[in-house]
């Protein structure tokens, strides 16, 4: 089978597979995802009826329940299109975990395994089956980027954030210590273990912060959510009314940056 | 249930014990610190990635062909062990153990032992065993010295005192050993240390040690260390007794060397460590040293039930470097003691529950974000987050019939399983996740201000008031 969205075949048409956390949190990052890939002239189909990976389930020891919520995502993407997903979290679930989780179910696990191929992670779409070249037209600015564990150690998509940023000419992207280590979000870690959650978030933030940066971005709302919680929360406790460090999801970073 | 399996609840306690050290500074920055200086060190020792990838594929074949053949493996070890002269003994549980060990010491009237670094022999807690005998078992690894001073336990399987900072060593000695003054300055407290072993490996009727690597082919233990404590334990006293775990073994001497130079380099960053051992039978006839009498112990103690279910079985790939914890975010910021096990950090999250039950240990799967760093610096490749995820399904499944694991669904909760259920229920169905997810954003006012653990340092989630979907919507 021909995979469309290899390196060099620019598809015309492709699925966005937002993200549940995305749809109901940071709908603003999927918007800019996708008016981003149209005005590079792809068609994105956006199917309704999608509504979660699975992950939460999956990664708290309930297969089954995830299973059932994977099962309903595998009917979406009937055509032969790539399916971009902006989170290497949620990404790394279909592409890596799906066809694991329907082992002992021959017909899913087929599909899951075309699937899987057809699977991107946002920036790694832009990069490396666009080609993508951020042309910046934005003034002066210094950003720190987040890396989602996922997108790092699952999906190994770590380096092309870093090359999208390096690609903007008024963009400084700062360096942080610890870069490679976890936020402390995990999921439904963050609520069973908050005590050592609340410290890795807070050691992030002062790593972060260290930097000088203006700004943080994530390809990763996951992490975004726990990250800005906590710098919204250490606001609010010091009385500052302004964020010390905002953020955003890279997707409406580079379509800002880009956009006239 | 044995009393040593009592006395570890490791699962009771970790949020409080770990609450305690996140809130101290002093000691968040203390093992910051110290794990930094570790990872860096095994940076330099890896500088081709290309180089480390094809050791650890190596490392992890060799590991998984051996355990593929552990069963005949064990029978000709056995047979080369006794061949050469070294009684082995086979013991199914810590209790087992003792009683072997404490056997071969009355047989000798043996008063004081000294041991060599050995987490089994912390995992079986020789040493109180010892005591309860009334025989005087002393560390003679600095760190495990330090900590037996102490009173306390190893906080971390290759540098067990790395929780205590050289000023409370300082303290420690000076309260704890006859006629020292107090110096912080660690080559004298070093010398300390070294003075007064030396004077007990001279007297000590017993020498313990572990086995980093037991060779079936030739009966050889293979004993990997730095201090030269070692050595000395196994060959100055009349009697040497070595302890391991079954799955230590190796089929041929050449499995070694790929082995040794991954455990050396991923545990201290050192190309090789100072001290390598490798013992093959007590002193012959024509031999003017070493013990006269040797024996090795192997112990279960829960490594079959691992080895029974092929994915559990990945546990046992372990050489027991310690990278894992050293790169170990949870492990960063709560130290080994909060574990409240004899081998903490990933490792210990995934082989403890093996060794005392998913009852003790049914929430410490949980204690992790999946982040994967352990699994990226494991040198035999072993899949810990992937374990964990399955250790977590064994803990919260309904119990069941012919579990894999003692204490499968030990933390099976009909309420948190109908929120899964409900859950799947909603995000299975278009319908329902598009009215509840519309319910959600626009009432996102009702959203209420105190989510739990979460708001204890964050601000409240609350929906965006139009979903993409609705966004999209709006666009078309």
């Amino acid at each position: 089978m021909q995979i469309q969205g290899k390196a060099g075949q620019r598809p015309s048409d492709i699925y966005f597979f937002a993200t549940c956390v995305i749809d109901q949190f940071y709908p603003g990052a999927g918007m800019d995802a996708i008016t981003l890939l149209e005005r590079e002239g792809i068609r994105v189909h956006f199917p309704e009826e999608q509504t979660c990976c699975g992950q939460p389930a999956f990664t708290s020891g309930f297969p089954d329940e995830a299973r059932k919520v994977a099962a309903h995502q595998l009917t979406l993407f009937p055509e032969n299109w790539p399916v971009v997903v902006p989170s290497g979290s949620c990404g790394g679930m279909m592409k890596l975990h799906y066809p694991g989780l329907f082992a002992g179910d021959p017909a899913r696990k087929a599909q899951s395994e075309a699937l899987s191929a057809r699977i991107y992670e946002f920036t790694d779409f832009l990069v490396n089956v666009l080609g993508w070249k951020p042309e910046d037209k934005g003034g002066d600015c210094t950003v720190v980027l987040h890396t989602s564990c996922s997108a790092r150690r699952e999906m190994g998509v770590h380096l092309t954030g870093q090359q999208l940023l390096g690609g903007l000419d008024k963009v400084t992207v700062a360096q942080q210590d610890h870069e490679a280590e976890c936020c402390g979000f995990g999921g439904t870690f963050s609520i069973k273990q908050p005590e050592i959650s609340g410290a890795m978030v807070e050691d992030k933030l002062k790593s972060l912060k260290a930097t000088g940066a203006e700004r943080v971005v994530s390809a990763d709302c996951g992490c975004l959510m726990n990250i800005l919680g906590h710098a919204a929360w250490k606001d609010q406790q010091e009385g500052r009314k302004t964020a010390s460090l905002p953020g955003e999801h890279i997707a409406s970073f580079l379509l800002r940056r880009t956009s006239k | 249930m044995s009393d040593h399996a009592l006395s570890f609840m490791p699962s009771e306690g970790f949020r409080a014990r770990s609450k305690e050290v996140v809130e101290n500074p002093f000691l968040r920055k203390s093992f910051r610190g110290a794990m930094d200086f570790l990872i860096n060190k095994r940076v330099t020792q890896f500088p081709s990635a290309e180089e480390l990838e094809t050791l650890r594929t190596l490392g992890e074949q060799i590991r998984q062909y051996n355990l593929a053949n552990l069963p005949s493996l064990l029978v000709q070890l056995e047979d080369s062990l006794t061949r050469n002269g070294i009684k082995v003994h086979w013991a199914e549980t810590p209790d087992e153990a003792n009683a072997i060990i404490l056997g071969i010491c009355q047989a000798h009237s043996a008063k004081l032992m000294v041991k060599g670094k050995s987490m089994v022999s912390e995992e079986i807690e020789l040493n109180h065993a010892c005591e309860a005998a009334g025989i005087e078992a002393m560390e003679s690894d600095m760190g495990e010295y330090i900590v037996q001073l102490a009173g306390e336990k190893p906080s971390h399987i290759i540098m067990p005192a790395i929780h205590k900072t050289k000023e409370e060593i300082a303290t420690l000695f000076h309260e704890k050993v006859e006629g020292v003054d107090y110096t912080d300055n660690v080559d004298e407290l070093i010398q300390i240390g070294r003075r007064v072993l030396r004077e007990k490996f001279l007297v000590a009727d017993i020498g313990l040690s572990g086995v980093n690597f037991a060779v079936a082919e030739t009966g050889t233990l293979c004993l990997v260390e730095n201090e030269g404590n070692g050595r000395l334990s196994t060959t100055a006293p009349p009697v040497h007794i070595a302890i391991t775990g079954i799955e230590k073994i190796v089929e041929k001497l050449d499995h070694v060397p790929p082995l040794l130079s991954l455990l050396t380099r991923s545990a201290t960053g050192q190309n090789i460590s100072t001290y390598f051992n490798m013992i093959s039978g007590p002193r012959k006839a024509d031999e003017k040293d070493g013990p006269t009498e040797m024996h090795l112990v192997l112990l279960d103690n829960g490594r079959t039930q691992a080895y029974a279910d092929e994915e559990l079985r990945k546990t046992l790939q372990c050489i027991r470097c310690g990278a894992c914890m050293n790169h170990c975010p949870v492990y960063t910021r709560v130290g080994g003691h909060a574990y409240g096990t004899t081998y903490p950090g990933p490792i210990g999250k995934i082989i403890s529950p093996h060794m005392l039950g998913l009852e003790a240990t049914k929430t410490m799967a949980t204690a992790s974000t999946l982040c994967g760093a352990c699994g990226e610096v494991c040198p035999v490749k072993i899949p810990i987050p992937e374990l964990l995820m399955r250790l977590r399904e064994e803990s919260f499944s309904e119990p069941h019939a012919n579990p894999a694991m003692r204490g499968q669904g030990a933390g099976y909760s009909r309420l948190i399983t109908m929120v899964w259920q409900g859950w799947a229920l909603v995000y299975r169905s278009p319908m329902l996740y598009g009215t509840y997810s519309w319910l959600a954003s626009r009432f996102n006012w009702l959203t209420p201000s105190n989510q739990g653990p979460w708001t204890t340092v964050r601000v409240p989630l609350k929906p965006a008031p139009k979903r993409l979907r609705d966004l999209l919507k709006d666009k078309s």
